[in-house]
């Protein structure tokens, strides 16, 4: 609406100045870390130049590779289940049904408090070996499990963390169905179209952007998860939950290699720097906004 | 939707079962959910032999013992210390991400200039940038500026919009709204100072609130930042107080840790809970809306 391009910037000055002061110079200064021997305690003028080295240790580091191996089983399993949950849950919240406020708080506070070191602390109590699951399991006649003491268990408990905060989504996703207009519902109706056929061929397809808003959140938050395992499973055991954030932090901040921590941030961007592309990428092919629909079927 | 359900009279009962299901589903799975919550509030009351030997929610035994001993806690400092602590720098943080976030959303929003579309992408590029890239050469800076173990590492970067997801959240709500009323106020006289204070301020409140509330929120979940940046334990926030107390009284004391837990969730609740709608709205706006 305003013409004078002085006064813009003027506004957006703040931002400009936090990009480069806070966003682009550590950007591209761990680029430059990550080729440096650098320890933490040392004065930075006494970084080395080691050229790819930091990388090529990497390629030898059975830590590094079991680390990026979780991390990569942790998203792959987390997004999608989380996904579809909040997916169905949102859905069948989307009937007329009385008490749908109360429901929707509901699951909404976990997602709200999900992140904190309180409810970390919770779980670690939860799926302790005289915790609430295993009372219960043994309540109900089954065998106490050592939750955070086995490597798989221990994952599995740190997943479900995760999913146990799939509430915002489904926030996102109730706007999304409810965002639907409801003729296309009538028209189909009357057109003689089925339940299943409905939701195929409208609910889903008008719900592809809502879907992708919410995938790439996911994705890009799920990859740098830290205060889950870092609280509940410190890692382990046997490096079993030990994500690439923790990995980075310990190794800049406990063992003070900050070249190779540097390092190993940079091949985390590069990854979630991949995927998203890839989503944007493909979303042409999958995503329907709104005014596309005249011309599709 | 009742409109996809078939209307007629010999099949109602069918929607009356689907209805029986879906209340099912949606009470079994709350219960799941919001139970080890509940758990954690009754475990903050019982004896600690009571916590490992009943499954049952209510106390048999109620005691205050846990909720008196946590709050004092293991250190020379109480809850309420790491409390303030946590406020000391989540309140800065929320007015200057406020105010930084409007000025710059309104920038983007109401201005044209050369170089938008760029900038604009970039913002929306730094909510998908990997903050532990960032980490450590913040921390380095932050080294040289003698700011370790102090609180402006934590607020000071708020005040230059770094988050980008509050300035779009902004954008949008005000992409949403038609400028007519700030252009009469421009034909009155009022320069854009003036029109963003008394026109599009109070309009775009619901969306201030949103990002308030969440960056109150996330702030007083966040554990990393506190974590690297400070070192005295008489300037830990509750998140990192939390993190000691099972580092310290882990076997023996649950009810301890529980209470302390119990107690730094509320005001995440208490605020969650007067202003339910906001979040509803904030974390729908960047997503539905654009």
């Amino acid at each position: 609406m305003y013409d004078n391009r002085v006064s813009g910037y003027l506004y957006i000055a703040p931002f400009l100045i936090g990009l480069a002061t806070f966003t682009l110079f550590p950007f591209l200064a761990s680029f430059l870390l990550s080729f440096s021997d650098y320890q933490l305690q040392d004065p930075v003028e006494q970084a080395r130049f080691l050229g790819l080295g930091n990388y090529t240790q990497m390629a030898g580091d059975d830590t590094f590779h079991g680390s990026l191996g979780v991390t990569f089983l942790y998203v792959f399993i987390t997004v999608p289940l989380k996904l579809a949950f909040a997916l169905f849950i949102a859905f069948v919240l989307n009937f007329k049904l009385r008490g749908i406020g109360f429901f929707r708080t509901a699951y909404y506070v976990p997602s709200i408090l999900g992140g904190s070191v309180a409810i970390a602390v919770l779980w670690r109590y939860v799926f302790a070996g005289d915790g609430l699951i295993n009372q219960v399991l043994v309540w109900a006649g089954g065998e106490p499990l050592n939750w955070l003491g086995e490597p798989a268990y221990a994952l599995f408990t740190v997943v479900l963390l995760r999913l146990w905060q799939f509430g915002s989504a489904m926030v996102v996703f109730l706007a999304g169905l409810q965002n639907i207009p409801t003729d296309l519902y009538e028209a189909a109706t009357i057109d003689g179209a089925g339940k299943a056929r409905i939701f195929f061929t409208i609910t889903l397809p008008l719900l592809t952007p809502v879907i992708f808003f919410n995938f790439i959140m996911q994705i890009v938050q799920a990859f740098q998860e830290f205060n889950g395992p870092y609280i509940i499973t410190g890692g382990g055991p046997l490096k079993s939950t030990y994500l690439l954030p923790l990995m980075i932090y310990e190794e800049a901040f406990k063992y003070f290699n900050v070249g190779y921590a540097a390092a190993l941030s940079w091949v985390l961007f590069l990854i979630i720097a991949l995927f998203t592309i890839i989503a944007f990428a493909s979303a042409k092919y999958w995503v329907f906004y709104g005014n596309e629909r005249e011309d599709g079927e | 939707m009742s409109l996809i359900s078939t209307p007629r009279r010999d099949v109602a009962w069918i929607g009356r079962f689907s209805a029986l299901l879906r209340y099912g589903v949606l009470i079994g799975v709350g219960l799941i959910m919001l139970y080890p919550l509940f758990w954690m509030v009754a475990a903050s009351f019982k004896p600690n032999h009571e916590i490992f030997g009943s499954v049952s929610l209510w106390p048999q035994d109620p005691t205050m013992d846990g909720v008196v001993k946590g709050w004092r806690t293991g250190t020379e400092y109480s809850f309420a210390t790491y409390l303030l602590n946590s406020f000391a720098f989540i309140m800065p943080k929320v007015v200057l991400t406020v105010v930084s976030s409007v000025l710059v959303a309104y920038g983007f929003a109401r201005f044209r200039m050369p170089g938008k579309q760029l900038w604009f992408a970039l913002m929306v590029a730094t909510i998908l940038l990997p903050k532990s890239v960032l980490l450590i050469p913040q921390y380095l800076m932050f080294r040289e500026f003698g700011w370790l173990d102090t609180y402006l590492p934590l607020y000071v970067p708020c005040a230059f919009a770094t988050d980008g997801f509050f300035v779009f959240m902004v954008v949008q709500f005000l992409r949403g709204i038609p400028p007519d009323m700030e252009e009469a106020a421009v034909i009155d006289g009022c320069n854009s100072l003036q029109v963003l204070w008394h026109v599009v301020v109070p309009v775009i409140m619901p969306a201030i609130i949103s990002v308030a509330l969440f960056q109150f929120m996330w702030s007083l979940n966040d554990f990393l930042y506190p974590l690297i940046y400070l070192s005295s334990v008489g300037k830990y926030p509750v998140a990192l107080a939390l993190k000691m107390a099972i580092d310290v009284t882990e076997a023996t004391a649950w009810n301890q840790v529980l209470a302390m837990s119990t107690i730094a969730l509320l005001p995440s609740l208490i605020v969650f809970f007067l202003a339910q709608k906001y979040f509803v709205e904030g974390i729908t706006s960047g997503s539905v809306k654009g």
